[in-house]
């Protein structure tokens, strides 16, 4: 009896270390994520807060580090998002809306979904390569706005199917039968009752994948978005430059001033992607709620 | 209820409209205000210059300065490489080239099936600097010997003390500029007998990144480095920089040194290609001389050694002939 219950003891106690050693890994696997962010944050901090001004905004970039600024990349990169948005938002939600709601499930579709998936996680730099073939070369559009925008575009598009397609799944099945009782066609119960409840989750991907967007130099610097670029565009085939490609630009100089610079820029740019994704997140409340 | 929901759809379709109508509505803001500050017979057009990005400060310069007095002319520099810049002047997608070497036959020849036409400019001069650790005190000097038994092919040196007996019998850091670099071309050239040869081991990294190597060699008592002069100038009392003996004599490369050519083999001259087809449009040829006229003290503000003023003086005299 003793020794059975001694037996027991061990056992639990070997348990409760095990439970107590994962419980310490864990935690040590979240606190390494986050120091490891607060450091790099700092760092950026410490490094650029102080060439944070208004100049940053006004200036175009100089060769003298006190007179340069971002305006054209942020011009640039705004003017990307404008273009890329309602042309990603529409490809990418249709093709959504037909996968889910129109295309019948076989190989067919099937073959499609896996290649999407397969799309979303393809090298952005291949991409780059892609569109200087397609759009630069092939299509003859040059080094422009309108080439950098649609680049992206194919970019995000697997991701914005991918996230549209699971909030259309997410809404009941409820809805569309009783929609279709009611003798409306596919469109009117897509249109007047799955779309509106599966806004937030499109919504929210959507602007995800524009904030990626945002941040890839990859298949820029693959067609060749240039560094000084002391203009606005004025059309959508007009050469230009994006934030992460000045920054990258001040980085690789050799005076120190320029690398405080191209600090202040990742602020800037971490600060524009916590706008977008705190949209993303306003806009999914505000939709939860009128539903 | 179905109502709210069309409402909702409805202001969806409305915010994408919105967006994409501010797109366009941006872009006609700004080109009409361009117009309306033009001041008369000022010239305009666009000028494309891709290529070294050594160069490039030295471009970036003469554009910055250009574009204040001629608004109009929008003059954008790329840094796509030396080999990535000619690739593209060849096909004649570019006005001018930034080159870090001299054009290699097989683009002069794509130029040539191009029907491509280029004059060549040389705008400044720079001086690959070898730098090694500030608590290296071993390392007085490095012969071209030397230096290819560390950065050779094939180089089986390990330690200091298999580049030169008596050195420290510890593991030497190499690093070394990317291929994609103008400079790696050079070094190797220059060094190693032939371009891009070089030693290819888990003892030597290649940076992408200049900066890296800066602080690769600031951090480490075994590292040794090399890149442009300005990287140099830029981080003087981080690290030391090693006197190179060519067989005639031991030079340390300077301003002076580097210009008057006697830091040899490793100071170069860079150039700007620029396509004599786009050299017929009066804004190109006016912002090539600007460019010659400028590039000797945009040289000393960006870290390189201005050519002789006769020089500059004689490509502007060959280039309104």
């Amino acid at each position: 009896m003793s020794i059975l219950q001694d037996a027991n003891r061990q056992q639990i106690s070997k348990r409760r270390k095990i439970d107590f050693i994962l419980h310490i890994l864990f935690i040590a696997a979240t606190a390494i994520g986050i120091v490891a962010l607060m450091a790099l944050l700092v760092n950026i901090m410490v490094d650029g807060l102080s060439r944070l001004s208004p100049e940053l905004f006004t200036n175009y970039p100089s060769r003298i580090a006190s007179k340069a600024g971002l305006k054209s990349a942020i011009v640039g990169s705004i003017y990307m998002v404008l273009i890329m948005a309602p042309i990603s938002f529409i490809l990418g939600v249709g093709a959504a809306i037909y996968l889910e709601e129109y295309a019948n499930k076989n190989k067919f579709t099937r073959l499609i979904q896996l290649n999407i998936s397969t799309l979303a996680g393809v090298p952005s730099i291949v991409y780059g390569i892609l569109g200087l073939t397609l759009f630069v070369r092939g299509l003859g559009l040059g080094r422009s706005l309108l080439s950098g925008s649609l680049i992206m575009t194919l970019l995000i598009l697997p991701i914005i199917i991918v996230s549209s397609q699971e909030a259309l799944r997410a809404v009941p099945r409820q809805r569309r039968d009783a929609s279709f009782a009611l003798g409306a066609t596919r469109w009117q119960t897509v249109a007047g009752s799955v779309l509106p409840s599966a806004m937030p989750g499109v919504l929210t991907g959507v602007i995800l994948a524009l904030s990626r967007a945002i941040g890839e130099t990859a298949p820029l610097v693959m067609v060749g978005a240039l560094t000084f670029v002391a203009f606005l565009p004025s059309g959508i085939m007009d050469s230009f430059t994006v934030m992460p490609i000045q920054i990258f630009n001040w980085i690789s100089r050799p005076q120190e001033a320029f690398h405080e610079l191209a600090a202040a820029g990742i602020i800037l740019l971490l600060a524009l992607l916590l706008i977008m994704n705190f949209a993303a997140i306003l806009l999914r409340n505000k939709y939860q709620k009128n539903l | 209820m179905l109502t709210n929901k069309k409402r909702n759809l409805m202001m969806m379709l409305v915010l994408i409209l919105a967006v994409a109508l501010t797109a366009c509505g941006g872009k006609k803001d700004t080109s009409t205000g361009e117009t309306s500050t033009g001041t008369g017979t000022e010239l305009s057009g666009t000028i494309e210059i891709d290529g070294s990005s050594t160069v490039f400060p030295l471009t970036e310069a003469a554009a910055e300065e250009f574009g204040k007095e001629n608004s109009k002319v929008r003059v954008s520099v790329g840094t796509a490489g030396t080999g990535g810049g000619f690739k593209r002047f060849v096909k004649g997608e570019l006005a001018m080239a930034n080159a870090s070497r001299e054009i290699k036959d097989s683009e002069a020849e794509a130029a040539k099936a191009a029907g491509i036409d280029y004059t060549v400019l040389e705008v400044a001069y720079d001086g690959l600097s070898v730098v090694v650790n500030k608590d290296n005190t071993w390392v007085d000097k490095l012969t071209l010997d030397e230096l290819k038994k560390i950065y050779g092919p094939g180089s089986t040196a390990k330690t200091w003390a298999d580049v030169r007996a008596g050195w420290p019998a510890e593991e030497i850091k190499i690093y070394s500029p990317g291929s994609e670099h103008g400079t790696f071309d050079y070094f190797t050239e220059a060094i190693n007998g032939k371009a891009q040869e070089s030693r290819n081991d888990k003892q030597i990294t290649f940076a992408a990144d200049t900066n890296s190597i800066v602080s690769g060699v600031e951090g480490d008592k075994n590292a040794i480095g090399y890149f442009g002069f300005s990287f140099y100038e830029e981080n003087k009392d981080k690290m030391k920089i090693v006197p190179i003996d060519n067989g005639t004599s031991v030079v340390t490369p300077s301003a002076e040194t580097i210009k008057d050519k006697s830091y040899a083999p490793l100071s170069r001259a860079l150039y700007v290609y620029a396509s004599n087809k786009d050299l017929a449009r009066p804004e190109v040829k006016a912002f090539t001389e600007f460019y010659l006229k400028n590039v000797g003290s945009f040289a000393s503000e960006v870290g390189f050694i201005a050519l002789p003023q006769e020089m500059y003086d004689e490509q502007i005299a060959k280039l309104n002939k």
